[in-house]
């Protein structure tokens, strides 16, 4: 007896190993499982060759492997309008915007999400790392069990009623796991490399990218002192903390980016990685979403995380208007970015998370960050 | 759950007579056509009455009968065969914003080739108006293309009358008849038809075969070299199953033409007096009466084709829309964008069904049941 036949599972394949493996999970656990894959940005080049055709073929391989049906939706508008000009947007303020974030918040667990339920499924499922556990009627976001591969940190604006409709079947898999799950079955995508960086760039350079969206304006690199150290190619091309691409010679301890000034159109530069001027030690998020909002204290302790992949801290939240917070850093912390996300966690419960909107040091708001 | 196929514009299921024809030939006849024994005879003689009995189906004479692997490469083969012969008499063309993508991306590499093509509107009926033909010929025209059944919305286009119109002209006239072909009369000579093209898997026949009509007096390049099959039109050994096969889908064709006909109509009738009794929201697109029996063009305001596919297909309906990427999405209609423009919110909630031999009255009630479930549940 199948318990599960009839409940229906809509998985978004990319096309890569993830959600592969993602859907066998599900077939294996006898879900009546729908494949769909999504296109959201149109790359056609002038032989009319898009990169989605290859991602969409090895759904396809896949999809006949596990016999399950498999379909495609084109959400190509509402990424635009939604992720993209988003994305657009804070490079233009000089922020450094993080649509991976927004492309789940807006486009997988609502517009794919919407579309799912329309097909009557009863879940919506995804290759993420990263876990739903339930209890009471209750949903709760957990950490992939992969501490390296954990995407909890993109997922911070999904609500509790999202996650009620949302299975995530590598959650409590290492990534070495699926590999080999993927290649035990023969899974067409098995080998396939993961993609990497930002989906619509793909494998492009990005600044080559951006430019053909944004007016690069070069300007002059500054240290704080307005020392003139070089010349930069557009302030949309760095972010703070970074070390590749500056250029500036002489003795000493490389060079960073410490700050930008839109207005003199500045990019602000500081020597040495422990460089003081890339320390923080506060700072204010907009747009913060909480999975479970009620019962939370007007201050708190917990932990968390500016950037993907970093180890967590423990910083002191206060609740302020207006979907924002401030969050008190216990250690001091190296270039924390303005647009990218701050995710907060207890233990391995994510709790949310917002978008960085000021650094603060010595309670004042660091002006040069940007 | 029973699979219910409403898609046989696009593909039809073969036949068993055609299917046992075809067997029948790969079995006992591998002699090439070409070949000067009598292995080579035997095949020869299949292959002469199979083109005669298509070229009896459209009036036309044996010769002017030119197998291809389809309608793809028929269209290509009148369009660019006519171009490069014809240059020096002109280089312009018109055809309609709502052809077949094998004559619009044909039509669109003459243009990189310096051709000049013209695309005629069509109206919200989703057809073409004659006079806008008349207005766009000029002296400089070699070719005309107007397809006979657009594919999308089963609307007949005026072709006779464009064949009338061209007979004082020196531009050639082709017609894409592939949905015509089987429901509609045709006769090439009567409409002023130089070039027609045909498809066997569309009329229950194999896949990989058609024939392009070419008049006797029409200039045509190949565009396939080799040996001199076809009179040197078409190079390469001939499908003879595929031939045979072709044959016996025209010859069923033509037998029961009639009955065939309001079996269909009757289906379309049923299909959307059920969608009325389930009280749902839609629109025919395209002048329904001016509409071959086996296909309609449905629009269901406030749904999403995709959604309508995808959910159809989880409940046994196969239909069809537009046409789809090669990353599987779908893409606008390229002819309800023609007829209604390109905001009309119908490019994005219409959906083809078109009926054949894979339908009953059965089978036509519970699909049209299935659909009015589905699209009352989509528009909630």
């Amino acid at each position: 007896m199948n318990e599960n036949k009839d409940t229906r599972v809509v998985v978004g394949m990319s096309g890569g190993v993830d959600s592969s493996v993602a859907a066998l999970l599900l077939k294996q656990q006898g879900y009546d499982v729908v494949g769909i894959f999504m296109k959201n940005w149109d790359d056609t080049d002038e032989f009319g060759v898009c990169t989605a055709t290859e991602d969409f073929e090895d759904v396809v391989r896949v999809c006949n492997q596990l016999d399950i049906p498999y379909y495609a939706v084109n959400f190509e508008k509402q990424y635009w309008d939604k992720v993209f000009t988003y994305f657009l947007d804070e490079y233009k303020a000089g922020r450094t915007p993080n649509p991976d974030v927004m492309c789940n918040k807006e486009i997988k667990f609502k517009a794919f999400l919407e579309h799912a339920m329309s097909l009557g499924a009863d879940y919506l499922a995804t290759g993420h790392y990263a876990q739903v556990k339930a209890h009471h009627g209750r949903y709760d976001m957990l950490r992939g069990v992969d501490d390296n591969k954990d995407q909890t940190y993109f997922l911070n604006q999904l609500s509790e009623d999202v996650l009620s409709k949302v299975m995530f079947p590598l959650g409590h898999l290492p990534k070495s796991e699926v590999r080999k799950i993927a290649k035990e079955h023969g899974l067409a995508t098995a080998e396939k490399k993961d993609s990497t960086g930002i989906c619509f760039i793909g494998e492009r350079n990005f600044k080559e990218f951006l430019s053909e969206y944004l007016p690069a304006q070069p300007g002059e690199m500054q240290t704080l002192e307005g020392e003139v150290k070089g010349r930069h190619d557009g302030l949309m091309y760095y972010t703070i903390g970074q070390r590749q691409g500056l250029g500036i010679g002489g003795s000493g301890e490389p060079w960073f980016v410490v700050g930008k000034n839109l207005k003199d159109n500045v990019l602000y530069v500081g020597q040495g990685y422990d460089n003081d001027k890339l320390y923080s030690d506060a700072l204010i998020a907009t747009d913060v979403n909480w999975i479970h909002s009620e019962n939370l204290n007007d201050t708190f302790i917990c932990s968390a995380k500016f950037r993907y992949r970093q180890q967590d801290s423990k910083v002191k939240v206060t609740i302020l208007e207006n979907n924002r917070v401030k969050v008190d850093f216990i250690e001091s912390q190296r270039a924390i970015t303005p647009g990218q996300a701050v995710v907060f966690y207890d233990g391995d419960v994510c709790l949310g998370g917002g978008t960085i909107d000021e650094v603060r040091k010595q309670d004042q708001m660091l002006d040069y960050v940007g | 759950m029973e699979q219910i196929y409403l898609d046989h514009a696009a593909t039809t299921p073969i036949h068993s007579e055609v299917l046992d024809a075809m067997y029948t030939v790969e079995k006992d006849v591998f002699g090439n056509p070409s070949s000067v024994h009598s292995f080579g005879r035997k095949a020869r003689r299949l292959l002469d009455e199979a083109r005669l009995t298509l070229a009896r189906s459209i009036h036309a004479s044996e010769k002017e009968i030119v197998f291809t692997s389809g309608g793809t490469e028929a269209d290509n083969l009148a369009i660019i065969g006519t171009a490069l012969a014809n240059r020096q008499k002109g280089n312009h063309i018109i055809t309609t914003a709502q052809e077949h993508h094998a004559v619009l991306h044909t039509m669109e590499r003459l243009e990189q080739e310096g051709f000049e093509v013209t695309y005629l509107p069509v109206n919200q009926d989703g057809r073409i108006n004659v006079e806008d033909v008349n207005q766009a010929l000029t002296d400089a025209t070699i070719l005309v293309s107007i397809m006979y059944v657009n594919n999308e919305t089963g609307v007949i286009q005026p072709i006779e009358k464009v064949g009338e119109l061209l007979q004082k002209h020196q531009a050639y006239f082709h017609t894409d008849a592939v949905q015509a072909f089987g429901l509609i009369e045709l006769d090439v000579t009567k409409m002023g038809i130089d070039m027609l093209t045909v498809s066997a898997h569309k009329i229950n026949g194999p896949k990989g075969i058609g024939f392009l009509y070419v008049n006797e007096k029409v200039k045509l390049n190949s565009l396939q070299f080799g040996g001199e099959q076809e009179r040197k039109r078409r190079a390469g050994t001939e499908n003879l199953a595929g031939i045979v096969g072709f044959q016996k889908a025209v010859e069923l064709a033509m037998e029961n033409k009639s009955i065939r006909k309001e079996r269909y109509l009757s289906y379309k009738q049923a299909f959307l007096n059920i969608l009325k009794k389930n009280g749902i929201d839609f629109e025919v697109n395209g002048a329904i009466e001016a509409s071959i029996a086996s296909t309609v063009n449905i629009s269901f305001p406030g749904t999403k084709v995709e959604a309508l596919l995808t959910n159809f297909d989880l409940e046994g309906i196969a239909a069809s829309s537009g046409s789809a990427c090669t990353a599987g999405s779908v893409e606008p209609s390229h002819v309800l964008t023609a007829m209604f423009g390109k905001a009309h919110e119908c490019t994005t909630n219409s959906i083809r069904f078109s009926f054949g031999q894979a339908n009953t009255p059965e089978n036509i009630k519970e699909a049209a049941e299935r659909v009015a479930k589905i699209v009352k549940r989509l528009v909630k």
